[in-house]
């Protein structure tokens, strides 16, 4: 008996399929409900809400797909920017059980930031992003600390937001939180209400950084003097998170920090092209294509007419940077972002991988 | 000396070696301002496209589930044949060009895209965008000029078997799906005694069977049989829709390179061959069709052809922007630019087809006849 559902169902799914190749289903589906169950995980922005002069909070309605997150971690969205679609990493800033379904995520504009320029300056409501489920392990254990410190800086406040307003749903005591968040200027704390309101329920310390300096790991013990009894969690730019790690680990005292800015490219002429499946690694100096540099050092590579218009050279480049050898147009690529190239018209402008 | 000015053709002889790199540049600067420029208004562009196609198709394949009515089986016809139009011309055709992988859209991309003809897109690519655009009009090369099946040019060697190829070629507009798919394998070659068992070719035959199998079973045995009592009339719709497809995209495919005016080159005139050289061929290889947007948007923008053959990868809807340009270096270095109406080419393009079944010694004298009748 229960069996003949499911096979009804994909002998169903079976005769679409036949009469739609060489589309899928879903391909048509899609039209009338991007977000329904079964489809691509997608969501779309409902509200933009301003949270301070460079930041806003994105309502965004998950697909039926969209499987709850852990407070503390991070959703990778897809957006497309001047037609181009260009994947980040955001920490979720909504609790886990939002009794309406939908997600935040807060994203502050960085100076020559493609996408957060583009969230926080140009996108509006009802524009369909593409999802990934959320992921990341800068979260709190089951078991709740007695003790917590979170170190913030910035939109580094993000991933804890989400745990603090997480923890206030469960209407539980917060237990002894200290938060030390720097911000440039008063106006520039995001969530200053809300934070500023959990005075009394947990210890807040605001440093703004235009006028008090920037956080110096060597005052940590003068502004949270029982720093090292505390489990402690960091978010924040590369330069204060080092400063920290070093700090932590000098004392073999543990720390859990969130990056997202990833490693800045080193990108020139040439560099080490390691081509994945292969297990090749060869090492140009920029002036040729990898399409030769791939070839020579025996990887099989795919070709066709060698000079740009054919696209049967099209591989995907899971990280790095390449050259367009016609017009000097550099492509950079983390992984998950989904980018191909041209090898026969593209050299290494920098380490990179390709995944052949 | 170029290789281009190595033959003996005319068009080409005022042109100096640095003109024609000149050219090469001013080409490159054309495409480097689409580029410079490609964006949001694209990417709505083609995603408008492919929305009103799947709408217009689902639309279409709804009315012809009542086909059995005269007034619904016309309409959902020419509403499928439309769908199928776009779907191969400014769809299909374009994405596998990699006119929009910029987009990073792995539903819109080169690498994924399927398309609703009988040739799997692997292969198509491999002869289309590989052979015909980088060996564009090159006689022995590029099997696009007649197919492999047909003489279009007076320098392709008459045979008696020419003869027959208006017939033929009115044929293959009938079935070009499958004349294309059957191209796409080299069935001529491979079906050669030697060639028939090569493990590559059948690999690549299996593939191809299996696209068509798919696609048959969709046109002719699904759809009719979702139609229940509409399933005959169905069946009718769904073959002329496919009929109508074929003889479209036939027409304009031949109104790209057969019509006169058109330049072929030898297989040594493009020894060596430069950039500069490489879009020279393919201005002097290719020749559009005049129209209004609708034209350029049921052609895929193919009537821009020669804007196409230059930058295979821009963005099609960006052709119809360039064409002035393009056609202002034609007119400042002396080439022509062939273009002409869509019965005015068809007409050119079979005319050729009809008078090259015939060999070039009774030509000239077919036309010292005709001069001799009607005295200039």
């Amino acid at each position: 008996m229960t069996s003949t559902v499911p096979r009804l169902r994909d002998r169903l799914l079976r005769l679409a399929e036949l009469a739609t190749t060489p589309l899928v289903p879903s391909d048509y589906l899609d039209i009338l409900n991007p977000l329904r169950a079964g489809a691509d995980l997608r969501g779309r922005i409902e509200e933009i809400r301003p949270e301070t002069r460079d930041a806003v909070t994105l309502v965004i309605r998950p697909g039926r797909g969209w499987r709850p997150h852990t407070p503390g971690q991070y959703v990778r969205i897809g957006v497309d920017v001047d037609g181009v679609r260009q994947w980040r990493a955001y920490s979720l800033t909504s609790p886990a059980d939002r009794a309406d379904g939908r997600i935040t995520v807060t994203v502050k504009a960085i100076p020559d930031g493609v996408v957060s320029n583009h969230l926080v300056r140009r996108a509006r409501p009802g524009t369909v992003i593409q999802l990934d489920q959320a992921t990341g392990d800068f979260v709190l254990p089951a078991e709740r600390p007695e003790k917590v410190l979170f170190i913030t800086a910035g939109s580094g406040i993000t991933p804890v937001m989400g745990m603090l307003r997480s923890a206030l749903g469960d209407q539980r005591d917060l237990g002894d939180i200290v938060l030390l968040h720097s911000a440039p200027t008063s106006q520039d704390v995001i969530f200053a209400g809300e934070l500023r309101a959990l005075r009394g329920r947990i210890t807040l310390i605001e440093l703004h950084t235009d006028t008090d300096g920037m956080l110096d790991v060597a005052d940590l013990g003068k502004l949270v003097p029982d720093f090292a009894e505390r489990e402690t969690w960091a978010c924040g730019p590369t330069g204060l998170l080092d400063a920290l790690q070093a700090h932590y680990t000098e004392r073999d005292l543990t720390l859990r920090t969130e990056r997202f800015r990833p490693t800045v490219l080193v990108t020139g002429d040439g560099g080490t092209v390691t081509f994945a499946n292969s297990n090749t690694v060869v090492s140009t100096d920029g002036t040729g294509p990898l399409l030769d540099a791939g070839e020579a050092a025996g990887v099989l590579m795919p070709s066709g007419c060698r000079m740009g218009i054919c696209f049967g050279c099209v591989v995907p480049l899971r990280e790095g940077a390449v050259r367009d050898l016609r017009n000097g147009a550099l492509t950079t690529a983390a992984p998950g972002d989904g980018v191909r190239i041209q090898t026969c018209v593209t050299a290494a402008a920098g380490d990179c991988t390709i995944e052949l | 000396m170029t290789a281009l000015t190595a033959t003996s053709r005319g068009p080409v002889e005022h042109l100096s070696a640095e003109d024609i790199e000149l050219l090469g540049k001013e080409l490159d600067a054309i495409r480097q301002q689409i580029l410079d420029s490609r964006g949001e208004r694209d990417a709505a562009y083609i995603r408008k496209v492919i929305d009103a196609q799947r709408k217009l198709e689902l639309t279409s394949r709804g009315i012809l589930l009542f086909s059995l009515f005269p007034p619904a089986w016309l309409v959902g016809t020419a509403g499928l044949g439309i769908a199928k139009i776009l779907e191969n011309m400014e769809i299909g055709h374009n994405i596998m060009h990699g006119q929009w992988d910029w987009m990073r859209d792995p539903k819109i991309h080169s690498t994924t895209w399927e398309w609703d003809n009988a040739s799997p897109s692997a292969q198509w690519k491999h002869s289309h965008n590989e052979l015909h655009h980088t060996y564009t009009n090159v006689i022995g090369k590029d099997n696009d000029l007649g197919y492999g099946i047909m003489r279009v040019d007076e320098d392709q060697k008459w045979h008696p078997i020419y003869l027959g190829q208006p017939l033929w070629n009115f044929v293959n507009a009938c079935i070009f799906e499958y004349g294309i798919a059957a191209y796409d394998l080299e069935l001529g070659k491979n079906l050669h005694k030697r060639r028939r068992k090569n493990p590559e070719f059948q690999a690549r035959l299996k593939q191809a069977l299996k696209k068509i199998r798919g696609q048959m079973t969709k046109d002719y045995v699904i759809h009719p049989l979702l139609s229940g009592p509409s399933a005959l009339t169905t069946l009718t719709a769904n073959l002329t829709a496919n009929l109508i497809r074929n003889l479209w995209t036939h027409s304009v495919i031949m109104c790209g390179h057969f019509p006169e005016g058109v330049q072929t080159f030898s297989k040594k005139s493009i020894d060596g061959e430069s950039r500069g050289e490489w879009y020279l061929r393919q201005m002097l290889g290719s020749a559009n069709i005049s129209g209004g947007p609708l034209m350029h948007l049921m052609t895929g923008n193919l009537s821009y052809q020669i804007e196409h053959h230059l930058f295979p990868d821009l963005p099609s809807n960006r052709y119809q922007e360039i064409a002035p340009k393009v056609q202002e270096l034609f007119e400042r270095y002396g080439l022509t630019y062939v273009s002409g109406s869509l019965p005015k080419q068809v007409a050119s393009a079979w005319g050729k087809v009809i008078r090259l079944s015939l060999p070039n010694d009774l030509l000239d004298k077919l036309g010292k006849l005709t001069k001799a009748v009607k005295p200039a």
